[in-house]
């Protein structure tokens, strides 16, 4: 497979009044086309930044990407101009966020919001840009498109937003989408039909996608590889099988362990993490999830352990070997 | 501050030191305004500007007549010249001070009393009582306020007659004017309180406190109104530069504060005709009126930052 | 919306009334119009006795009201003031159009002498939003889109210096620079006093330019503090999620920043400014003084200070029901603008 997506080292900062937040710390992965990557890690591990870095989405002032390269088709989009970047987002790469009550314009209809991103885009005249949208929004699986393309965004239920949402981003047919967290603000049952419908769309298109979430359950049937992210850097890289099989960090332990399942024994206590998220405001010396880790060591402090391969396409930054485990 | 609101949901919560408590908060995040700062001490000297030289320069000299020395140009003996009739303009403008700052904050006052009067009234009961004085604020509210005043001020020209105290003089009109603002001011701080009132009063720790039979007035004075505290400050320091400039306004028109007692605003009072041959005449009191409403304009931009977290930052 | 409409109007008409009576009240006490109009010669008590019942103005207050409100053309007055209605009146009502007739000018009904003068003062007050819409967009779009920046805050400062003058500052500045320096250094200077050269006539050339100063004047004061709203308005809207998404799909600065920002931040632009009438409206007053404007601002101050309570009467009710009507516009804007509200 090719590759399509290559991120190297990437450091991303915040300034502000109470001190530097070392939001991205030295993240690199590679995507191939047409292939799916989990994202996975608690609020505020970084994921979302590491990805709005990527497309140039972080407000500079007060952010700034220290050092990283992040190759897309040959071109490092980490310094590529403001234009350069508005000819890639939406159209090769396009974004859908979380919660698609605010992420959508109140005040402009559907038919515009989808509209212009193939006239702007594609270059496509009124005419075919709607005829488009609403066969997009078929796609999607909204009923009556025709009529419904004029609405607002406040007139369509949650679950509905997100469909627009979707439509909306792959109007142009991006080789790679990137979703943060779209399933999180929704009910269970609107969760399943989203993502069935986003590996619809991954099918019909042949696009790539990078899907972040903190929910371990929704990850298994929909992504090829996983990386477990934790205070800005990865700590565990597989394909998916082998990390559900076969976890070699003790914070993905924690997470796996931490999953409900219908299997355990009734009155069992459900296990969760010790501790409190990581302060971001200090650069760790030594491994990040030592505070929090049940199998820290001395060695844990002292220094940050990088990432080694333990087994193919299989990484992970602990000083021990946890093969086995099981917390 | 907009970019710092979406770092604030991008990085997990990070403080790990012990919360500080909200007066900490609300003096660190003032410390920060520095515009703030500078208008509190603009206002000091403002304030001492019309206080302190008062010590040694007499009223009756502010007000003393050299029709010899009339419309005389800056120099040593006059630092601001001397207005139509001779008088020194600088000793003027110091008791000129003494009395805009004090209709000021006294207008403002009266202000914050009734509005917090009958905007609590209406926000607490609500019904028809409510109904009715919200009716009665915003036909106020209607009216531009400077029509208004310029009728009462009319109205109760020579109504009150000179005030002597502490061996001065003061014109009866000064009363007028302070109580003629403050009258006309109230609605705009009556619909904020209300507003507040509305909002607070179903919050669970007022139902808690009715249930547990705590009498009305503890409920408004000691709940209630502690909690909105924060726009009514905020209003009211503004209410203070928006009634110093307002006297000026009516002092202007030839309807405020009546000579010999100074005003900044009534020093300017047919100013106008002498725009080309006297700039001295307007300049000196204009400029301390603009002084001290930026002051306060700085002051209270600060304490709103400081005290509503959620306002909107300029 | 149609019944939003509908219900603010309906809502608007106790509204009017009720600042019918409280105008009404006020002005009972505003002077004495019998001094007004009788001049120095309404002495005797006789006299006066006789005028007050030509005028009316012996029936009780309520009385008095509905006259004035509705007219007495369908009663019987006094007219000769003998004590003995037996002519009937000659008076419609405001409700019809009648505003009494000004007790100064010669009985020269109220609102031909307010019309004589409201055009001119809605000049420079159109003229005037005009110029604080515009300007305050412009300058606060930049400041928002540079934040922080020199310019940025250099705008700020002057904005916060420029709220904080009262008007007749301003004026008396700018009359000071634009008219006498510019006079004195040979400078074509702008003229301060009245609507236009009466050597030169009215021209269209002439109005405009003696129009200058007086619509700087009331409208730095609005700009300034506009300006401010506008930028905090923007940048609010800026740090929001759905523009996040729109610069996510790669659209141009431009088309987010004019369309899919400032579309929401027009919306409380539009009630801010919707209710900036009654400051305009007041500012006119003090401007028309100093620049001898033949306004409605200076008719009200003639008519307040010589007692011509019919005149002032009419055209503080003219400006309570115009406020009134210019809420319910603003209103009705904001609610149209606003889809979410549009289609319920």
């Amino acid at each position: 497979m090719n590759t399509l997506l290559e991120v190297t080292d990437l450091r991303t900062r915040f300034h502000t009044p109470e001190g530097t937040i070392f939001a991205v710390n030295g993240v690199s992965f590679t995507l191939h086309e047409a292939e799916t990557l989990a994202v996975v890690g608690e609020s505020g591990c970084g994921k979302s930044v590491t990805m709005m870095s990527l497309l140039g989405l972080i407000p500079i002032p007060p952010g700034e990407i220290v050092s990283g390269k992040a190759l897309y088709h040959g071109k490092d989009l980490l310094h590529l101009s403001e234009n350069e970047l508005e000819h890639i987002r939406g159209k090769e790469i396009a974004m859908i966020f979380q919660d698609p009550m605010t992420s959508l314009n109140p005040v402009l209809t559907i038919h515009r919001q989808i509209t212009e991103s193939l006239r702007t885009h594609m270059g496509m005249d009124a005419t075919k840009a709607t005829q488009q949208a609403v066969h997009l929004l078929d796609l999607v699986g909204i009923p009556d498109a025709a009529r419904r393309l004029n609405e607002y965004p406040h007139q369509f239920s949650g679950g509905m937003r997100q469909r627009v949402m979707i439509a909306m981003a792959l109007a142009c047919m991006p080789g790679l989408l990137i979703a943060d967290e779209p399933t999180t603000a929704l009910d269970v049952t609107i969760q399943a039909q989203i993502i069935e419908l986003a590996m619809r769309m991954r099918e019909q298109l042949g696009m790539a996608m990078i899907w972040i979430t903190h929910d371990l359950g929704v990850v298994a049937g929909l992504a090829e590889r996983v990386i477990v992210m934790y205070a800005g850097y990865i700590v565990e890289e597989a394909r998916v099988d082998d990390l559900y099989e076969d976890p070699r960090h003790p914070y993905t332990l924690a997470l796996l362990a931490a999953l409900p399942r219908a299997d355990r024994r009734r009155g069992q206590r459900l296990k969760s993490i010790p501790g409190a998220p990581p302060n971001l405001l200090v650069e760790s010396k030594g491994c990040p999830f030592a505070p929090r880790c049940e199998l820290v060591a001395e060695q844990c402090w002292a220094a940050n352990p990088a990432l080694r391969s333990v087994a193919t396409d299989h990484r992970t930054a602990c000083w021990f070997d946890v093969k086995g485990m099981q917390l | 501050m907009s970019s710092l609101s979406s770092v604030a949901s991008l990085a997990a919560d990070t403080l790990d030191a012990p919360p500080l408590s909200l007066g900490e908060l609300t003096y660190r995040r003032f410390r920060r305004h520095k515009m703030a700062i500078f208008g509190a001490i603009m206002l000091v000297l403002l304030a001492g500007y019309a206080f302190i030289p008062a010590l040694f320069i007499s009223e009756k000299y502010a007000n003393y007549t050299d029709t010899g020395l009339r419309l005389n140009a800056p120099s040593l003996a006059h630092p601001f010249g001397t207005d139509t009739i001779g008088r020194d303009i600088l000793a003027r403008t110091i008791y000129g001070g003494q009395i805009s700052i004090l209709i000021g904050i006294t207008a403002a006052v009266l202000e914050v009393l009734a509005g917090i009067l009958i905007g609590a009234t209406a926000g607490f009961y609500g019904g028809w009582i409510d109904a009715i004085l919200m009716r009665l604020t915003e036909a106020m509210l209607n009216i531009p306020q400077i029509f208004l005043l310029i009728v009462m001020a009319k109205f109760f020209a020579g109504g009150i007659p000179d005030i002597h105290l502490l061996g001065r003089t003061f014109s009866g009109s000064v009363l007028v004017i302070m109580m003629i603002i403050g009258l006309t001011s109230w609605p705009y701080l009556a619909r904020i309180v209300r507003a507040e009132f509305l909002s607070i009063k179903e919050r669970e720790y007022i139902l808690a406190a009715r249930a547990t039979g705590t009498p009305t007035y503890q409920i408004i004075f000691g709940h209630i109104l502690p909690n909105c505290i924060a726009p009514i400050v905020v209003t009211a320091t503004l209410g203070v530069a928006n009634a110093i400039t307002l006297e000026a306004y009516i002092s202007f028109l030839g309807l405020g504060v009546r000579p010999p007692t100074a005003t900044w605003g009534n020093m300017l009072e047919g100013a106008y005709n002498y725009i080309e041959s006297a700039y001295w005449l307007w300049l000196f009191p204009g400029l301390l009126i603009v002084l001290i409403v930026l002051s306060i304009n700085f002051l209270g931009d600060g304490l709103r930052d400081a005290l509503d977290p959620r306002s909107r930052t300029v | 919306m149609t019944r939003y409409i509908l219900r603010r109007i309906l809502q608007a008409i106790p509204l009017i009334f009720l600042l019918s009576v409280v105008l009404f009240v006020l002005m009972q006490n505003i002077g004495d119009p019998l001094a007004t109009m009788g001049g120095r010669t309404v002495t005797r008590a006789e006299d006066r006795k006789r005028l007050e019942r030509q005028l009316g103005l012996d029936k009780p207050v309520l009385v008095q009201y509905v006259y004035w409100l509705v007219g007495n053309d369908w009663t019987k007055v006094d007219l000769n003031g003998d004590g003995i209605p037996d002519t009937p009146g000659t008076r419609k009502g405001i409700l019809r159009g009648d505003f009494g007739t000004s007790l100064i000018s010669m009985g020269q009904p109220v609102l031909e002498v307010i019309w004589s003068r409201l055009p001119n003062t809605l000049l420079l007050m159109v003229t005037a939003e005009i110029v604080i819409l515009l300007g305050s967009l412009l300058i606060g779009i930049y400041s928002a889109l540079h934040q922080y920046s020199v310019l940025d805050n250099l705008l700020t400062g002057v904005s916060f210096i420029g709220y904080s003058m009262p008007i007749f500052f301003v004026a008396l500045v700018s009359i000071y620079i634009f008219s006498v320096y510019f006079k004195r250094w040979g400078l074509p200077y702008l003229p301060s006093v009245g609507m236009y050269d009466p050597d030169v006539g009215e021209t269209l050339g002439q109005v405009v330019s003696h129009m200058i100063l007086p619509v700087f004047s009331i409208s730095f004061i609005s700009f300034a503090a506009y300006s401010r709203y506008v930028r905090s308005t923007m940048l609010e809207v800026l740090s929001q999620d759905y523009i996040r998404t729109a610069r996510s799909k790669g659209l141009t600065r431009r088309n987010i920043t004019l369309v899919h920002a400032l579309k929401n931040a027009s919306l409380p632009i539009v009630t801010v400014v919707g209710l900036d009438l009654p400051l305009l409206l007041g500012g006119a007053v003090v401007t028309e003084r100093i620049f001898a404007w033949p306004g409605m601002g200076r008719l009200f101050l003639d008519g307040v200070s010589r007692g011509d309570t019919p005149v002032v009467m009419g055209i503080l009710m003219l400006i309570a029901v115009a406020v009134v009507i210019f809420q319910i516009i603003t209103d009705i804007a904001y609610a149209w603008l606003d889809p979410r509200i549009r289609y319920e």
